[in-house]
């Protein structure tokens, strides 16, 4: 299977580079574009911190905004991600009925394509925080490795929905729908810890514990959490593992139910 | 060169029809409602089989046409030797690279330029990055696109797409060749194009497999014939047998309300029944009729038409003799048509038709009642055999060195220009 993908490693470059090219061609706003929803996600976060703060007596403070705007940037990667990745079958369904070609290549593209999208966000956001008064420190270095688990669980995803969104047409607008409420249910605006004990409910979602972990390393200075970043970790791995599995069994009917 | 190159085994293909559940907002109740009830509702999946126990065996450098009315199954074989759908049964092998020529330009983006979407469609078709940049401008310069490559592909009109599309498909260079119902694009000059660059694949020891509703173009392309009907092989072997059969397909009407044909027969001028005939050769079609109702004053034609159906010629009994065609019910006739087939080769359809006195209707038509294959002398192309003679003359001229000096014509050449 992984053979067949580093054979077809120039395809996945070729549609990854489409998924870019189109939509930085069409937009006026060209590179903006990459900002765009970080940048939504960031401001309206940061508008319900103030709400909160007002209430709650206590100021919102440079790291509060900096911890938003970090977990707003990789929460964007997720969710573009996934959105892209559910459509990716249909919309390129000539090809799907036309051409043969490893299939996976196609929610992989719009992971990459969104991955794309997040490293324009993530440089801009890094000099924001170099000319911000931002300490660094070691655990910084996690970083990588937490995103790795991040795209493992962002890939479980994509995978899976993509496949499902090609026998049930509406899993689409499902996922809309919980992606767009899903930024109340993962500690995007706030932080997990600030539910007391029911915050293992919330780190249960493993792109909450992800997103806590960036919290620790970046903001906090201090390790992550290493049982929830372990089961975050985990379902990754076993989740791209399963959904790519269920992905390949589903592939002989792509072509005739789509 | 003789190994195997593509083999179908005994393949089976079951496709469904009718409805199926294709969003959750229409499963879940379903399913609420089986659980509800206990037993399944609604029409149960019925399925058909899109291919039944094909099997054929190309070795390397063949050429595989395969033809036959809509809805045979032709695409599903190409669909299943590309890998694109899996049998249900039986089994198939494909060796080399193989490029799959089912839609031109797959995968072209209406807003990349000509020159991103022939990198797009060329790795999409299999290709490598490196290697389109290799054949690039071989790419361009077949396709005549030059002075557009940076134009968005949703400014080209049709036919520039489809050249642009078959184009990089043609410098694939692929080991099999799968190619579906695609030539019938771009002007004239740009199909012979495309002709010429499928007979230097064949002559390249590409194997091709070939659907087409053109049969010309399968017939020339082509060595070996498949006819498909409703998924069943009716017919395998050679090219312009399985043209043959193709056309036999419709030839079950011989009946209408008024008139039976109770027997047809092509012959020689010596009376053997032939279906192949030489250009020129003499040959007599005879029709056995039953009138199943009164006739009178009718007239009996005959005709042979094109196997695109353009009409080449047509006669009528009452043309040559005075004896029209008057029966009374159960009565028969014979209609006897004599001629020179004056034609080059390929698949004639031969028709006959009983029409009524001021040729205001048919009683009786059928433009396919039978097949005339002709071969060809090798000397001549076309459609008419002209029963050509031709010679050369040489001339010998002692050659005046005043009168044809370079320099002279030249200078009246230029003249001419100015």
């Amino acid at each position: 299977m992984l053979r067949e993908l580093i054979r077809y490693r120039d395809l996945l470059y070729m549609l990854t580079w489409r998924e870019i090219r189109i939509r930085y061609k069409q937009s006026v706003m060209g590179f903006l574009w990459a900002m765009l929803m970080p940048m939504l996600i960031v401001g309206s976060g940061i508008l319900v911190r103030q709400a909160f703060a007002m209430t709650s007596g206590k100021a919102v403070t440079w790291n509060d905004v900096l911890a938003i705007s970090i977990k707003g940037v990789f929460w964007a990667f997720f969710a573009g991600a996934v959105r892209f990745a559910t459509v990716s079958l249909v919309s390129n369904s000539s090809l799907v009925t036309k051409i043969y070609f490893p299939r996976e290549i196609l929610p992989l593209s719009s992971v990459f394509s969104a991955a794309f999208d997040f490293v324009v966000a993530g440089a801009f956001l890094a000099v924001l925080m170099v000319f911000a008064p931002t300490m660094f420190s070691i655990y910084l270095l996690w970083t990588p490795l937490i995103f790795a688990v991040l795209f493992l669980i962002t890939l479980a995803f994509s995978v899976l929905l993509a496949c499902a969104n090609l026998f049930f047409r509406d899993v689409k607008y499902l996922v809309e729908v919980i992606i767009t409420f899903g930024v109340l249910f993962t500690p995007v605006f706030y932080s997990a810890h600030a539910l007391g004990k029911w915050a293992p409910l919330i780190l249960a979602n493993p792109v909450s514990a992800v997103l806590e972990s960036l919290n620790d390393v970046i903001v906090l200075h201090r390790a992550p959490d290493p049982f929830w970043l372990g089961c975050a970790a985990l379902t990754g791995v076993l989740g791209t593992f399963i959904s790519w599995k269920i992905f390949q069994k589903a592939e002989p009917a792509f072509a005739q139910e789509i | 060169m003789s190994e195997i190159a593509v083999s179908f085994d005994h393949v089976w293909k079951k496709f469904r029809k009718g409805e199926r559940f294709d969003s959750l907002r229409d499963l879940v109740p379903a399913l609420a409602k089986r659980l509800w009830s206990g037993r399944p509702t609604g029409l149960g999946a019925k399925e058909f089989w899109a291919l039944r126990d094909v099997s054929f065996e190309l070795k390397r450098g063949d050429s595989l046409g395969i033809i036959g009315p809509n809805g045979s199954g032709k695409s599903t074989t190409l669909k299943l030797l590309s890998r694109i759908l899996k049998p249900d049964s039986g089994s198939l092998m494909v060796k080399g690279r193989y490029g799959a020529l089912i839609e031109l330009g797959a995968g072209f983006h209406p807003d990349l330029t000509g020159r991103e979407n022939v990198y797009l469609n060329g790795t999409i078709l299999g290709m490598k990055r490196a290697e389109i940049a290799k054949k690039f401008d071989a790419i361009v310069a077949f396709a005549e696109l030059e002075e557009f490559l940076d134009t968005p592909v949703k400014r080209y009109s049709s036919g520039m797409h489809a050249r642009l599309g078959f184009s990089v498909a043609a410098h694939v260079d692929p080991e099999v060749l799968i190619v579906d119902e695609v030539l019938s694009v771009g002007d004239y000059h740009f199909q012979e194009k495309c002709f010429a660059r499928m007979h230097e694949f064949i002559r390249n020891g590409t194997t091709l497999i070939f659907v087409s509703h053109n049969l010309t173009a399968i017939g020339s392309l082509c060595k070996n014939g498949l006819l498909l009907n409703k998924g069943v092989p009716v017919f395998q072997g050679d090219v312009q047998g399985a043209i043959q059969k193709y056309y036999a397909l419709y030839e079950e009407d011989t009946k209408s309300s008024d008139l039976e044909i109770t027997g047809i027969r092509l012959t020689d001028t010596q009376g053997r029944d032939r279906d192949v005939f030489d250009p020129g050769e003499g040959a007599v079609f005879t029709v056995q009729m039953k009138a199943l109702a009164d006739i009178t004053n009718a007239h009996a034609c005959a005709y042979i038409r094109t196997r695109d159906g353009q009409p080449l010629f047509d006669t009528a009994t009452s043309r040559y003799s005075d004896t029209r065609l008057t029966l009374a019910k159960g009565e028969c006739a014979t209609a006897v048509f004599r001629m020179n087939l004056n034609l080059q080769d390929g698949v004639f359809p031969l028709g006959f038709s009983v029409s009524s006195e001021f040729d205001e209707y048919f009683i009786y038509c059928n433009m396919g009642l039978k097949q005339l294959v002709m071969t060809g002398d090798r000397k001549s192309n076309g459609f008419v055999y002209l029963n050509p003679q031709a010679e050369l003359h040489l001339e010998k001229v002692e050659v005046d060195a005043r009168v044809l000096r370079p320099g002279a014509a030249t200078r009246q050449r230029g003249a001419l220009v100015e």
